[in-house]
């Protein structure tokens, strides 16, 4: 939480970013950007929005503004859109592509992380993550977001906040049924592995 | 928790009351289902209005084509009160397959490795022979280490077995070949071919420690639980809508993952199993998705799993590879048992507009 704090107060170094709003944009979406990047493509420890379902979006807003979705720094700002609002940028993020990266740091580490992801661990009854999250941690349609090039901690936030109860278990439940069975070295190894994936490949791109 | 069937070695004494406890009870609710039911027949007879013949190899008896009346206290845990008594065998069964770490670094680990690509993703590894959007493990988990969706540990053990589907003793590779031809929608590989090879190399590996000809504890898809009530398109339309539509589509034709990658499967229409496939029977899809759907949070109960059974099973998929011309022959020869092709559903006959089968690229 601290960590959010730093960087918050960073942000409002270069309050000059809170006023470009990009072509196109919402007008509600130019307050984004300066921690969510231009375009919706992340920056530092926070995560990218761009190419996110619009579903997933739009109901982590409402989380946020309700505050299932236990968070000092969103809570105040979802609060601040109207329901419009929250509904026009959730379709301008998912609208946007993110860039195509080289991967971060080489080719994405292998051990534990990697097999719970790509195998799961189904002597627990536990799928692979990518069978919901899509091969590469690319994300399949409305509702299943991307993992890949996700900043390691807030991955690793996330499924602390499930465990925690600080976040809805999402639709049918099931993310917060398989985050109550990860245990810490988990969430570590699993986060660290999608956070080196790349965000976007150029054949992902372009479809 | 379920965990299926590894035979525990001791127990100790109030582990055995409390077992001994439980089946009386389901004994006792055994005999009552039977008075109110009117007799011990099987929920397959009733339903389908005749025996249903059984399509499994036939030696295996753990097989869960048709749900038994008792089954089902005991769902997926050993047969507890059998076991028990059972006489321990001389060195028990592997207890789980062994790790991709041990497959070896020489030419048969290469063609282990082969197998198990095959079967994770055989449209692309298999691609001559595959005729729809499936992968063999989106039926059979984990690339068929999965022991609660018909692993394959469990199967390579028990063959070659009478079927009752060809009526005769197939070896492994024509079971094999059967999948394809069915469940993928597609063309038998050769017998002597790489594929089939392959996969029987992968299918042997990891069967390490299994007894040759001893039915293992779990094999093919746990037994489901009678439904109170018979299935009902209806009730399995809302099933579908509440519990599946979310992965699977609202049109049941799945989805892609980004990129055009392989997503969540299609449940009917052209890119999924065709009329031949097993899981086109009510009892064996209902089995499949009590133990392991929605993904990761198998919850239904048993009712909720024949009703989107019965719903899914009710639509369009590719013909039957043995069709013969009609569908009304075509159900009459091959079609005794608890399935929905040649059945009228929402005026519309099952099969008459089915597309062609085995279009492969
Ligand atoms: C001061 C920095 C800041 C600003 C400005 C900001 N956010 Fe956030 N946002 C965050 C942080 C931090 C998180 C991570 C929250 C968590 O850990 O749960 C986040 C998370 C999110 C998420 C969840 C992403 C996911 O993958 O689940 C959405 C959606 C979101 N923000 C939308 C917005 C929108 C829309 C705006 C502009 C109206 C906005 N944010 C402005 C800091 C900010
Ligand atoms: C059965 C399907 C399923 C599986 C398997 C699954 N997830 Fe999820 N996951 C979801 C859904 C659905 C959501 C969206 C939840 C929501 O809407 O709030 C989600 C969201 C997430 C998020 C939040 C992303 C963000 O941008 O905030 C993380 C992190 C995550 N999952 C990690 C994992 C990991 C790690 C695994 C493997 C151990 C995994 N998931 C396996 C269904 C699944
Ligand atoms: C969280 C997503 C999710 C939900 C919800 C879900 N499934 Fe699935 N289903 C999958 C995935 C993924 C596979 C393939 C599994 C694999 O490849 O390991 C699958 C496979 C199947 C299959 C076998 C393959 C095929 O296409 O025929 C059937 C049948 C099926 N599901 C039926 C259902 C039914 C019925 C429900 C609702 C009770 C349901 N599923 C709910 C994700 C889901
Ligand atoms: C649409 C689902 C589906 C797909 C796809 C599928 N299978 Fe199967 N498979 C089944 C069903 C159902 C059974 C019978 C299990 C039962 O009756 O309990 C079965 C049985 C088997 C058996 C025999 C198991 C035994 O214990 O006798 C083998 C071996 C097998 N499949 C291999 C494969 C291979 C290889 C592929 C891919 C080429 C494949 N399957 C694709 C559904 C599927």
């Amino acid at each position: 939480m601290a960590r959010w704090f730093v960087v918050l107060g960073l942000c409002l170094l270069f309050p000059s970013a809170f006023a470009q709003s990009p072509d196109g944009a919402p007008a509600a979406a130019g307050s984004c950007v300066a921690c969510h990047g231009a375009e919706g493509q992340g920056s530092g420890a926070f995560p990218h929005l761009a190419g996110l379902g619009e579903a997933y979006l739009r109901r982590q807003l409402d989380a946020f503004a309700s505050g299932e979705r236990v968070n000092a720094i969103m809570k105040p700002i979802a609060s601040g859109l109207s329901e419009s609002q929250r509904q026009a940028v959730a379709g301008y993020f998912s609208g946007l592509e993110m860039a195509p990266t080289e991967a971060a740091g080489g080719p994405p580490p292998d051990g534990p992380g990697r097999t719970l992801a790509v195998h799961g661990r189904w002597q627990q009854d536990l799928p692979a993550c990518v069978q919901c999250h899509g091969p590469g941690g690319q994300g399949i349609g409305e509702d299943f977001p991307p993992l890949a090039g996700q900043p390691a901690a807030y991955l690793e936030d996330q499924l602390k906040a499930w465990r925690a109860g600080n976040r809805p278990a999402g639709p049918q439940g099931l993310m917060g049924h398989i985050a109550e069975r990860l245990d810490d070295d988990d969430l570590k190894a699993v986060a660290a592995y999608f956070a080196a994936l790349p965000a976007a490949t150029a054949e992902a791109g372009d479809d | 928790m379920t965990k299926p069937a590894i035979k525990k070695p001791a127990m100790n004494r109030p582990v055995l009351m409390v077992m001994a406890g439980c089946a009386l009870l389901a004994i006792a609710a055994w005999l009552l289902a039977m008075v109110l039911t009117g007799g011990p027949e099987d929920y397959a007879e009733r339903y389908a209005g005749q025996s249903a013949p059984d399509d499994s190899a036939s030696a295996a008896g753990a097989m869960s084509s048709s749900p038994r009346p008792s089954a089902s206290a005991s769902s997926a845990s050993p047969s507890s009160s059998e076991s028990g008594q059972a006489a321990a065998p001389a060195s028990a069964p592997a207890t789980a397959a062994p790790p991709r770490s041990a497959i070896p670094d020489n030419e048969f680990g290469e063609l282990v490795r082969q197998g198990e690509r095959i079967f994770a993703d055989p449209g692309q590894f298999a691609s001559d022979w595959v005729g729809n959007d499936l992968s063999c493990q989106n039926c059979h988990f984990d690339a068929g280490r999965y022991d609660k969706t018909a692993s394959l540990r469990s199967a390579w053990p028990m063959y070659p077995a009478y079927r009752s589907k060809n009526q005769h003793v197939n070896d492994f590779a024509e079971r094999l070949q059967g999948c394809f031809t069915y469940s993928m929608n597609g063309k038998a590989p050769p017998r002597d071919g790489e594929v089939i090879q392959a996969l029987q190399a992968y299918s042997f590996w990891l069967a390490k420690g299994m007894p040759t000809g001893e039915a293992p504890d779990v094999r093919g898809y746990p037994d489901v639980g009678d439904p109170p009530e018979p299935p009902s398109f209806a009730r399995g339309e809302t099933v579908f809508q509440e519990h599946c539509a979310l992965c699977h589509g609202d049109d049941g034709q799945g989805q892609k993952a980004a990129g055009g990658a392989p997503g969540f499967p299609p449940l009917w229409g052209p890119r999924s199993y065709n009329w031949g496939a097993g899981m086109h029977r009510v009892n064996t899809a209902a089995a499949f998705i009590k133990a392991a759907m929605p993904l990761g949070k198998p919850d239904v109960t048993d009712q909720q799993a024949w009703d989107v059974a019965l719903f899914i099973n009710s639509h369009e998929r590719p013909q039957d590879p043995r069709f013969t011309g009609s569908v009304q022959d075509t159900a009459e020869r091959f079609h005794q048992h608890q399935g929905q092709y040649g059945k009228t559903v929402n005026g519309q006959v099952l099969g008459e507009h089915s597309p062609p089968s085995g279009t492969v690229p």
